[in-house]
């Protein structure tokens, strides 16, 4: 009897455990669908999305412009080192259009603005659950996650495809001036070289990432926000979570969407 | 008019969390046109009761009737129509931060439910809200300052505002006079009586205010450990001749009340 009872118990923590993930992912679950279903269904509270699309895709760009210049040029210096023996210009030309446009700027940006937009969201909706202000939505007869949650989800994967083309652009000048000015490379040779390395496919998908990213921004911020309970302290731990998991989520996403993308 | 079938009527009302029975057994009835006072002391389970009747929690057991409909069990889209009767001023007022008090005044208005129009434009809607600012004694140049640029007792006001803008026939106030000074819990109170009479209005207030209480009520009763344990005339509070009543009304430490210092 003794002998199984500590296997068992691991058995039932284990399951706990198991039990306690499918009915998190259940409620996420949930929680998208009718985040969606209010972007589908009017009416649809288009000043709060203008306003949102203002936020993370307008005033994201200065952080994003800055990130994506300075990676484009450290990937050149970098290749450069790496590379010196074989004096190969175009070489780095295309490592840095495609390191750029298929990860870089998607990746770059999405964690730039799980950062800075993502941390608003779920600090903005926790104070408002906290302080009773979406009850007070409810009594007013208007559905809180159609009026705070969809507009923020239909706005953020929009946004990002938009900050992420700006990103590519941004990052291949930085990758361009490095090679240019410090480097000392022609610039028809590396421009040529950077038109032939990219294809419009390698563009799509990174656009096609930055939306998929967009979207889990705000479904985690706005999920952990939304789920604050106990005062400030709750915001702030719904803020961090509201980061690390949206983060993180980025990041496997990447990697998935990239096995289904390029990976032959 | 038909006085014969309460315009709110709870039996049987439960609600627990866990082990934690915050309301067992209520039964209350409030008359059309009447004002309801629940007193209690705090954790008594008095905001648990409004969020049963506002539809934000479910109670385990018993019947919430508006107009004798059980809105417990009504289909979701006649139990939202009795729930957009409803007008609601919570403790904390809970203004929604990111719009400025005009807006907030007028928010069910420009989401369409204005009991006379269909939609109101967002000039007519700040129109409107200046308006109601007036009714509760606010300037309309407060209008397009934001809530947290107000005082506590203003923010009451806007709340307040908020809550009759759609012109609701059933009125609910948390706590309205905590936190605020004795004069201007008073003014508010007299703006809530006010408000009820002019639109007719059936109302539940729940307060640990003894002058409120009398001030806004006809009809009082006190929760107690989840229960009424007393219903009355709210002008019979003083000398109610329970002694649980006596205690509270009186602020005494000694009587049947035993404070929990947890
Ligand atoms: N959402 C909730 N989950 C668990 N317990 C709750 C919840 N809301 C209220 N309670 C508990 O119900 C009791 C009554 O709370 P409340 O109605 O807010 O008291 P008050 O009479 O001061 O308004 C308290 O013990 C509180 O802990
Ligand atoms: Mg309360």
């Amino acid at each position: 009897m003794d002998k199984l009872s500590r296997p068992l118990a691991f058995v039932a923590a284990l399951g706990r455990m198991v039990l306690w993930g499918v009915q998190e992912t259940g409620t996420l679950a949930l929680f998208a669908l009718q985040g969606i279903a209010g972007i589908l269904y009017p009416p649809f509270y288009w000043r709060m999305f203008f306003q949102c699309m203002v936020n993370i895709g307008f005033l994201s760009l200065p952080v994003v412009a800055l990130t994506a210049l300075f990676s484009g040029g450290v990937i050149a210096l970098q290749s450069y080192t790496g590379m010196a023996q074989y004096h190969v210009s175009s070489a780095i030309a295309s490592i840095v259009v495609l390191a750029v446009v298929r990860e870089l700027g998607p990746v770059l940006a999405g964690l730039m603005v799980a950062g800075r937009v993502g941390a608003a969201m779920a600090a903005e909706i926790g104070t408002m659950q906290v302080t009773n202000q979406v009850d007070a939505l409810r009594t007013l007869s208007t559905n809180p996650i159609k009026y705070l949650v969809s507009p923020r989800l239909l706005a953020a994967t929009l946004a990002l495809p938009f900050l992420v083309l700006i990103a590519d652009i941004l990052g291949v000048l930085g990758g361009f001036t490095v090679s240019v000015i410090k480097l000392g490379f022609s610039t028809q040779g590396y421009i040529a070289a950077t038109y032939n390395a990219v294809t419009s496919n390698d563009i799509i998908v990174g656009l096609v990432k930055a939306g998929v990213f967009g979207f889990i921004i705000a479904l985690m911020s706005c999920y952990n926000g939304y789920r604050s309970r106990g005062g400030a302290q709750g915001v702030g731990a719904a803020t961090t979570a509201a980061v690390v998991s949206s983060s993180i989520l980025l990041l496997v996403f990447d990697y998935l969407l990239t096995d289904i993308f390029f990976a032959k | 008019m038909n006085n014969s079938v309460p315009k709110i009527r709870i039996r049987g009302l439960s609600k627990s969390f866990g082990s934690n029975h915050v309301l067992r057994n209520i039964n209350m009835d409030v008359a059309l046109g009447t004002s309801f006072v629940v007193i209690g002391g705090s954790g008594s389970g008095k905001s648990v009761l409004l969020r049963c009747i506002l539809g934000l929690m479910t109670p385990d057991s018993g019947s919430i009737e508006i107009d004798g409909h059980n809105i417990l069990t009504l289909p979701h889209r006649q139990r939202i129509a009795k729930l957009q009767q409803i007008g609601m001023l919570f403790q904390n007022a809970a203004l929604f931060d990111s719009l400025p008090v005009w807006e907030n005044i007028s928010f069910a208005l420009l989401s369409g439910q204005h009991p006379d129009k269909n939609k109101v434009s967002r000039n007519e809607g700040k129109q409107i809200a200046c308006k109601i600012l007036e009714q509760v004694g606010l300037n309309s140049s407060v209008a397009d300052l934001y809530p947290d640029e107000l005082s506590g007792g203003m923010q009451k006001r806007v709340g307040l505002a908020r809550a009759i803008a759609a012109k609701p026939n059933i009125l609910l106030f948390d706590e309205p006079t905590t936190g605020l000074d004795p004069i201007m819990g008073a003014v508010i109170d007299g703006l809530i009586v006010d408000c009820v009479k002019k639109l007719g209005s059936t109302a539940i207030a729940i307060t640990h205010d003894m002058a409120s209480a009398q001030r806004i009520g006809d009809q009082a009763a006190m929760l107690y450990k989840g229960e009424l344990i007393w219903q009355g005339p709210a002008n019979s509070l003083m000398d109610s001749g329970n002694p649980y009543v006596d205690q509270f009304t009186h602020g005494s430490r000694h009587g049947p009340i035993k404070v929990e210092l947890k």
